[in-house]
C-alpha cells in the first residue's frame, strides 16, 4: 500500500497470478492430443503418429501426415478467420457454408475453358456468349463480388433491422444454397482454366490460409477496426456511448466474413477442378467449431485468429489421428461433436471462475 | 457571465403526462463542484440526461461554455467537452485500460479509414499521464477491465473523463456500488479534480460524501429544484428536510 497526498490508494498486483493467455491452453490441448495419438500408435500399432518411421525417407517427422493435417483444414480455416471476427464482435455467421456453394458455382462458370480434348466444353455455361478462357482475375472478382453482396445483406439486416445474427445468417444460409442449386439446375460446373486451377493446387490452400490468418491477426491486434470488434463484442452499449458507429462496423464485419467465404470457395473449387451445389455443406459449423475450440468466446469480446488457427489444427489432428488408428469416419464426427460442446463448457467454466476472482 | 460554465433556464422534460423535470434553473461556475441530491424519481437523472443530450428536452434553454447549445446526442455533448461517468459503467470488459480510455477516439499512426493503425505507445503514455493527473492507481495497465474490482473500474471510468480536455465532468452516483476503501479512492480523485479546477456535477445519495466534497448542494424534489444552498449555509438535517419535502424552498429561492 502506498501513501498518496489523499491517503491510501493503490492496490496490490501479483504478476504471477496473471492468467494464461487462452491460446496457450488451446496449444496445450493440441500438444496433449498429438501426444495421445503418438502413445496409442506406439503401444497398439507399433507405428508413430508424428515421426517418420519409413527407412527410405530421410526426415525427422512424418511430413506427409503433417501436410495432410493442415491441408484438409485450410479451406474451412479461411472461413473460420472470418467467422472468428464475427463472433468476437458478438455475432454469429451460419451462412458461410452456403456462400461457399453459391460462390463456387457462380465463379467457376466464369473460369471455364472453351474446348476439352478438342471438343467444345459440354459444361461451359456461357459458351454461347464467348465467355470462356477468361483471365483468372474475372472469376476472382466475381467470387469476391458474391461474398461482398452476401455479407452486405447479412450485415445490413443485422445492423439496421436489428434482427438476431442467428436469424439473418440462417436466412442467407438457406437462400444462398438455393441460389447454388438454381445456378446450373443442380449440374456440376467443371473444366476450369489452368490459371484458375493453379489457385488451389498442392499446398496453395495452406499458403493462402496462413497468409490470411497472419493478415487478420495483425488487423485485429493493431487497427481501429480490430479494437472496435472487441469493444462491441464485450459491451455494445459502452461502444455506442463511446461514439463507435456500431451499424457501419457490423456491416463491415459481415462483408469481410462473406469475402473470406468466397475466397474459400475459389480455393475449394480450384482444388477440386469442379463446382457443385452441395459444396461447403456444414462448413459454417466446422468453422464456428474451430473458432470455439480455439478459445473464441461465443458471448463475444474474446478470442484471436491464432487461437482459431490452433483450433483448426486440433480439428486436423483428430481427423488424421482417427485415420491413423484406422477408425471409421463415423467416430470422427461423434468425437468432433463432443469436443465442440466440451470447448464451450470449458469457456463458460473459465468465465465463471474469473468472475468469482479465483 | 464569463465564468459560468453551464446554465439552464426553465429546463423542462415531460414523459407523456409525467412531468419529470419542471423549469429547472441551474448555474455552474468555473472550478465549482456542485452536488445534486434528491429522492429516487426526483428528477436528478432526468436533468443530467437533458444536459448530456441523451434525451431531448421538452422546453427550456441550455448554455454551455458561453454558447447556447442543442445537443442532438451524447456524442455531440462529449465533443463539446461534457464528460459523463454513467451509473452503469460504459467500459468494455475485455479491453485493457488504454483501450477503454481511448474507446471511440483512438490515436492512430497511419490513417487508413477503419483499418487505421493504432498508436498504442502514445495511448499508453497518455493513459499513464491521465492516471497520474487524477491520482488513480491501477496496478497493471495491460490487464483487462474484467479482472478489476468495482473501485478500479470506476477509477478507469473517471480517468477517462480526465484524459480529454473536458470542460465539465458529470458523475452519476460514482460510489453507489463500492466498498469503503474503493469509495475513498474515488473521492480522492474528485478532490484532485477540484485542486485542478475542473468543474463537476456530482449526483449522490451519500450525505457525508456530499458535505466532504462539494461547494454547493442543489436539491430536486418532484421534478423541481427546491433548494440551492452553499455548503456552509446548511447541514444534513436541513438537506434531508428539503429532500423529504418537510421544508419547501420556494421562499428562499425567490429571496436569493
Amino acid at each position: 500500500m502506498s501513501q498518496t497526498s489523499h491517503g491510501i490508494g493503490g492496490l496490490s498486483y501479483d504478476a504471477k497470478k496473471r492468467p494464461w493467455p487462452a491460446e496457450f491452453n488451446v496449444f496445450l490441448a493440441l500438444v496433449i492430443l498429438v501426444g495421445a495419438f503418438e502413445l496409442i500408435g506406439r503401444v497398439f500399432l507399433g507405428d508413430s503418429f508424428l515421426f517418420n518411421t519409413r527407412e527410405n525417407v530421410d526426415a525427422i517427422f512424418n511430413e506427409q501426415r503433417l501436410q495432410i493435417i493442415i491441408l484438409q483444414v485450410s479451406i474451412v480455416g479461411i472461413i473460420a478467420i472470418g467467422v472468428t471476427q464475427v463472433i468476437i464482435c458478438g455475432g454469429i455467421d451460419l451462412s458461410s457454408g452456403s456462400i461457399v456453394g453459391a460462390t463456387a458455382m457462380i465463379a467457376m462458370s466464369f473460369a471455364q475453358v472453351a474446348t476439352v480434348n478438342g471438343n467444345p466444353n459440354p459444361k461451359a455455361m456461357f459458351i454461347a456468349y464467348g465467355w470462356t478462357d477468361l483471365p483468372v482475375i474475372v472469376p476472382l472478382l466475381v467470387a469476391i463480388g458474391c461474398g461482398l453482396i452476401a455479407g452486405l445483406i447479412n450485415g445490413a439486416l443485422i445492423a439496421y433491422t436489428r434482427i438476431p445474427p442467428f436469424i439473418a445468417t440462417l436466412g442467407m444460409m438457406v437462400t444462398a444454397r438455393g441460389i447454388a442449386k438454381w445456378w446450373s439446375k443442380g449440374q456440376p460446373i467443371s473444366f476450369p482454366t489452368d490459371s484458375f486451377a493453379a489457385i488451389g493446387k498442392g499446398l496453395m490452400p495452406v499458403i493462402i490460409f496462413i497468409s490470411l490468418a497472419i493478415l487478420f491477426q495483425l488487423i485485429l491486434s493493431y487497427t481501429r477496426y480490430g479494437k472496435h470488434c472487441y469493444a462491441i463484442g464485450s459491451n455494445e452499449d459502452a461502444a455506442r456511448m463511446s461514439g463507435i458507429k456500431i451499424a457501419n462496423h457490423k456491416v463491415l464485419v459481415y462483408v469481410i466474413a462473406g469475402i473470406l467465404a468466397s475466397i474459400a470457395a475459389v480455393v475449394l473449387s480450384s482444388k477440386n477442378l469442379t463446382a457443385q451445389a452441395g459444396m461447403g455443406v456444414m462448413y459454417e459449423l466446422d468453422a464456428i467449431a474451430m473458432a470455439v475450440i480455439g478459445g473464441v468466446s461465443l458471448s463475444g469480446g474474446r478470442g484471436s485468429i491464432i487461437g482459431t488457427v490452433i483450433g483448426s489444427l486440433i480439428f486436423g489432428v483428430i481427423i488424421s489421428g482417427f485415420t491413423f488408428l484406422r477408425l471409421d469416419a463415423y467416430y470422427q464426427e461423434m468425437v468432433k461433436g463432443v469436443i465442440i460442446v466440451g470447448a464451450v463448457v470449458l469457456d463458460q467454466w473459465r468465465q465463471r471462475r474469473r468472475a468469482i476472482g479465483a | 457571465m464569463s465564468d459560468i460554465v453551464l446554465k439552464t433556464e426553465n429546463l423542462t422534460k415531460h414523459y407523456g403526462g409525467v412531468h419529470a423535470l419542471q423549469e429547472a434553473n441551474f448555474e455552474l461556475r468555473k472550478g465549482e463542484h456542485v452536488a445534486i441530491m434528491g429522492d429516487n424519481g426526483a428528477g436528478k437523472s432526468t436533468f443530467v440526461r437533458q444536459i448530456t443530450g441523451v434525451e431531448q428536452r421538452t422546453d427550456g434553454k441550455i448554455w454551455f461554455d458561453g454558447k447556447e447549445v442543442n445537443f442532438a446526442g451524447p456524442i455531440e455533448a462529449r465533443e463539446a467537452g461534457i464528460e459523463t461517468v454513467f451509473q452503469n459503467l460504459a467500459l468494455a470488459d475485455d479491453l485493457d485500460v488504454p483501450s477503454n480510455l481511448f474507446l471511440g477516439r483512438e490515436k492512430v499512426l497511419f490513417n487508413l479509414g477503419p483499418f487505421s493503425i493504432l498508436d498504442r505507445k502514445a495511448m499508453r503514455r497518455a493513459t499513464e499521464a491521465a492516471l497520474i493527473r487524477t491520482a488513480v492507481k491501477i496496478p497493471n495497465l495491460s490487464s483487462t477491465i474484467r479482472h478489476m474490482s468495482g473501485g478500479q473500474r470506476q477509477c478507469v471510468a473517471i480517468a477517462r473523463t480526465a484524459t480529454f480536455a473536458s470542460k465539465l465532468i458529470i458523475m452519476d452516483e460514482p460510489t453507489a456500488a463500492l466498498g469503503v476503501q474503493e469509495t475513498a479512492q474515488v473521492e480522492n480523485i474528485i478532490r484532485t479534480l477540484k485542486e485542478n479546477g475542473e468543474p463537476l456535477i456530482l449526483i449522490s445519495h451519500n450525505m457525508r460524501q456530499v458535505f466532504d466534497l462539494v461547494d454547493r448542494i442543489v436539491v430536486f424534489r418532484r421534478g423541481r429544484i427546491v433548494a440551492n444552498l452553499r455548503k456552509q449555509d446548511t447541514d444534513g438535517n436541513d438537506i434531508v428536510a428539503y429532500i423529504t419535502g418537510a421544508k419547501t424552498g420556494q421562499a428562499e429561492l425567490q429571496a436569493a
